[in-house]
């Protein structure tokens, strides 16, 4: 292919920002030179850092890193401005995004003069919150405020996954991590073996945390058992679900258990490479992963020789631009590859055709955390914590009209109700559950218990560990608009059901709110959320309706003659 | 001379739709299965000579053993496959999915989309009149062909054409996100200032008149368009040796527009710009 370039020449920052990502040009001038060719992964990490550098994506930086990776210009702009993050105009050095998500909302955020709204930044336990970028030589991102309440269950036991934190681990330091029982978990899946590790992860019956609740061990033996080689480990680290952070706490405070994690979950599926796929949002976990990468790599933890064991492995960190779409696998993929983040039909699945088309095991943050206890204790100990549907322990995020806001974790079967009281919820008119593509429940359906069997059975989903309180001052018709909205927002544009959908589904919102109704709105936003389940491509889509239809059909909220705001 | 294909015979997979058993070769679709069954399935973003998007969605069917539907043009076939094709789930699917698309893009030169909307009983205006559409102007920028994006579905077949599907000159995207979404050259260059090479191939893949030859927008505009006066004339180019098939679209004797076939082995419904554009000589009358 003999492609054209166009575009304007780059600055000097700009070209030494991306040429610090794809490497010196060749002898070939700056243009492709073999070599260069099949690349196209370092498309994304090319662009943020010619942003990161001046501030924007400009017209030479995208045209030389369009040159540089031999991708087509179109198709470098159609990257570009699929990503909130990546401005295509040129703008300050410092930039202001203010969360004006369902936590922060609640929380009073308002975005002054100069500052870009942004959807749920995942601080929401430090509520109202913002991220600061600065574009630069030294370009950094600030999580604001800079720091959060402290882990309301620290000190206490019968944690599992939240146990060094607890503690008080050093989250930078190899050593720490080892002086609270870090690398035990490997030193055991050596002793078990590939087949030994996945047995007693199938016995454990853990199921993924991400939202999807699929068995871990049935994934990882159908990776396993992939003949196609190599084997790829991504770890879905692009926690944008509204109301979530569980993730970014464990990687910012506890960073080598997802190294240990990951290396375990690489020796037991045959998997060289792994990939941490983490938004963009979140600067301190980028910084926390990357010091364990290193630490791990100089103790010969990571490399060609884990722990001497003889086998080779190795992580590398993604970093999203905003786009909560990239948290569906496929989409994920597509965006590590270098494309636009448009998830892709399944089947085939990724444990035959995932990431660069390879078998992989997709696996989220909690759910890897969880395997290190497995392996410790056996599958079949830690299936005694939980219920017989729902084995160990989960993650609840909880935000909102609450005393202590924060990261909790409980077993499997505790009850909503017990987890509001001990975050000190306020009497609450509705909880959120799952977060935005989860469900609206009432105050008399507190008596839930937590778990997957039960949500399921009640119509609801624990989806990511959401739990957001509305007290009887809240605006839940504000809070339903906010949820199409983001939908709306976040729709990879790619199927007529979502991409258009969710623009109706707003709309005709907009109208029951505003009373200037059409008289079928009801209606309508039924068969909008049937068409949008029933013919999206991928989980955004399918669940765009979730939370506005429970709702409407919980909390009669938005209802003609229904309850009051 | 290549060798001659040995490979073993493909497998035939049997399933059921509608209630009627089909036997297919493995590999086919579930709209190769439907074809086959003598049923017939609206599609919009599939083209007979791309690689299926399944974006559109309208060609939805409900497959037993799935929580959603799932796209036909893109589904392979298995064994014992169950599929209804004509469910309360599958037309309702299909019915929103034409009153999305009629309620936000002008579908009135796309025949195939104003026979679905009939076929569904679609209707768009339940949405209201202030629903949010893709209304624009009309990019005028060369004097071989036009892009009108307010009658864009978002297809991707134009995107396709342009790349490794058929011509390989990458000169088009789709760009944005969500409703934002459309297709586009780099950082919106008018198409000059673009990559491409005027093949037309985009405007013969596109099945909503969003991409027209200028000759029939101007026609259209002055209101002399009129297909019922148009004839199709079958011809070879004459400019290079390798023999494109040409179908002269002519009205009152001058050509208006050009095509060439789907179905024929050369071009697989392409030309390069002097066969698709290339025709004023013929009728010079200096």
């Amino acid at each position: 292919m003999d492609l054209r370039f166009p575009l304007a020449e780059p600055t000097e920052a700009e070209r030494a920002a991306i040429d610090a990502v794809v490497g010196a040009p060749g002898n070939g001038n700056g243009r492709v030179v073999r070599g260069d060719r099949h690349r196209r992964h370092l498309l994304l990490p090319s662009l943020r850092a010619a942003q990161r550098r001046v501030g924007w994506v400009s017209e030479g930086a995208l045209g030389y890193a369009s040159r540089r990776l031999d991708v087509p210009p179109a198709d470098t702009y159609g990257v570009a401005s699929f990503y909130a993050l990546l401005a295509l105009d040129e703008r300050p050095a410092e930039v202001l995004h203010v969360c004006t998500d369902l936590a922060c909302a609640l929380a009073g955020a308002e975005v002054p003069d100069g500052a870009h709204p942004s959807p749920c930044l995942g601080l929401c336990e430090r509520a109202p919150a913002s991220l600061r970028t600065v574009a630069g030589e030294a370009p950094r991102e600030i999580q604001l405020p800079e720091t959060g309440p402290p882990l309301p269950q620290a000190g206490e036991d019968g944690l599992r996954l939240l146990r060094r934190i607890g503690a008080g681990l050093d989250p930078t330091s190899l050593d720490d991590y080892r002086a609270h029982g870090g690398y035990a978990s490997l030193t055991r899946a050596l002793e078990l073996g590939p087949e030994g590790v996945r047995r007693e992860v199938s016995e454990s019956k853990l199921l993924g945390r991400g939202g999807a609740a699929f068995p871990t061990g049935t994934k990882w033996e159908a990776v396993a058992r992939q003949e196609a080689s190599p084997h790829y480990l991504v770890c879905n680290a692009d926690e944008s679900e509204p109301g979530t952070f569980k993730d970014r706490v464990l990687m910012e405070s506890d960073p080598f258990a997802l190294v240990e994690a990951m290396t375990i979950a690489a020796y037991a599926t045959g998997c060289e490479r792994g990939f941490v796929y983490v938004r963009a949002e979140y600067p301190l976990a980028h910084e926390r992963l990357e010091g364990a990468f290193a630490q791990a790599r100089a103790a010969g933890l990571l490399g060609d020789d884990v722990a001497g064991a003889g086998f080779a492995f190795d992580i590398e960190l993604r970093i999203g631009a905003g786009a909560y779409v990239c948290g569906e696998e496929t989409a994920l993929f597509q965006s590590i590859e270098g494309y636009r983040g448009e998830p892709r039909n399944k089947p085939p699945f990724p444990v035959e055709v995932g990431l660069f088309g390879r078998p992989t095991v997709v696996n989220n943050v909690e759910t890897l955390f969880n395997v290190l206890d497995v392996v410790a204790e056996g599958g079949a100990a830690y299936a005694r914590t939980g219920t017989e549907g729902s084995t160990g322990t989960r993650l609840f995020c909880l935000s909102g009209h609450v005393e202590r806001p924060g990261l909790y974790e409980v077993p499997f079967g505790t009850t909503l109700r017990a987890l509001l009281d001990r975050a000190g919820a306020r009497p609450a008119k509705a909880v959120l559950l799952g977060g935005a593509a989860g469900s609206f429940l009432r105050p008399d359906q507190l008596d839930l218990e937590l778990t997957f069997e039960a949500a399921r059975a009640a119509g609801a989903t624990l989806g990511s560990g959401v739990v957001i309180v509305y007290d009887e001052s809240a605006d839940l018709v504000a809070a339903v608009l906010r949820i199409a909205e983001f939908f709306r927002d976040e729709s990879c544009g790619q199927c007529v059901p979502c991409r258009v959908g969710t623009v109706r589904q707003e709309e005709a919102l907009h109208r029951l709110a505003s009373g200037a109704t059409l008289g079928n709105e009801l209606e309508t936003l039924q068969d909008l959320a049937q068409v949008m389940r029933d013919a999206s491509i991928c989980g955004l889509g399918q669940t765009a309706a979730n939370a506005v239809q429970s709702a409407i059909s919980n909390l009669d909220v938005l209802v003609p003659g229904g309850a009051a705001p | 001379m290549s060798a001659v294909s040995v490979s073993a015979p493909k497998k035939v997979v049997e399933l059921t739709v509608d209630g009627k058993a089909v036997r297919v070769t493995d590999g086919a679709t579930i709209l190769d299965a439907c074809k086959r069954a003598g049923i017939e399935t609206p599609t919009l973003c599939y083209g007979d000579t791309l690689t299926p998007v399944n974006v559109c969605r309208v060609c939805v069917v409900e497959l037993e053993g799935s929580r959603t539907l799932v796209p036909s043009c893109s589904r392979k076939v298995e064994d014992g496959m169950v599929v209804s094709t004509d469910s309360e789930r599958v037309r309702t699917s299909r019915r929103l999915v034409m009153e999305l698309l009629d309620s936000s893009v002008d579908l009135s030169l796309a025949p195939d989309a104003q026979r679905y909307l009939a076929d569904y009983d679609a209707k768009p205006e339940r949405f209201g009149p202030d629903a949010a559409t893709v209304a624009q102007e009309v990019k005028v920028d060369n004097d071989l062909y036009v892009r009108d994006y307010s009658k864009c579905i978002l297809c991707y077949r134009c995107v396709e054409a342009c790349g490794v599907d058929h011509q390989n000159t990458f000169a088009i995207h789709v760009a944005g996100r969500g409703f934002g979404a459309h297709i586009s050259t780099e950082l919106d260059v008018p198409l000059p200032d673009s990559a491409c090479v005027y093949c037309g191939n985009c405007i013969a893949v596109c099945p909503t008149g969003a991409l027209m030859f200028k000759s029939e927008h101007d026609m259209r505009a002055d209101g002399s368009w009129d297909e019922s006066r148009q004839e199709v004339v079958q011809t070879v180019c004459s400019f290079c040796g390798v023999g494109c098939n040409l179908e002269l679209h002519v009205q009152d004797g001058d050509i208006v527009t050009v095509s060439s076939p789907d179905d024929h082995d050369v071009t697989r419904g392409n030309l390069c710009v002097k066969g698709r554009f290339g025709f004023q000589y013929v009728q010079s009358r200096g």
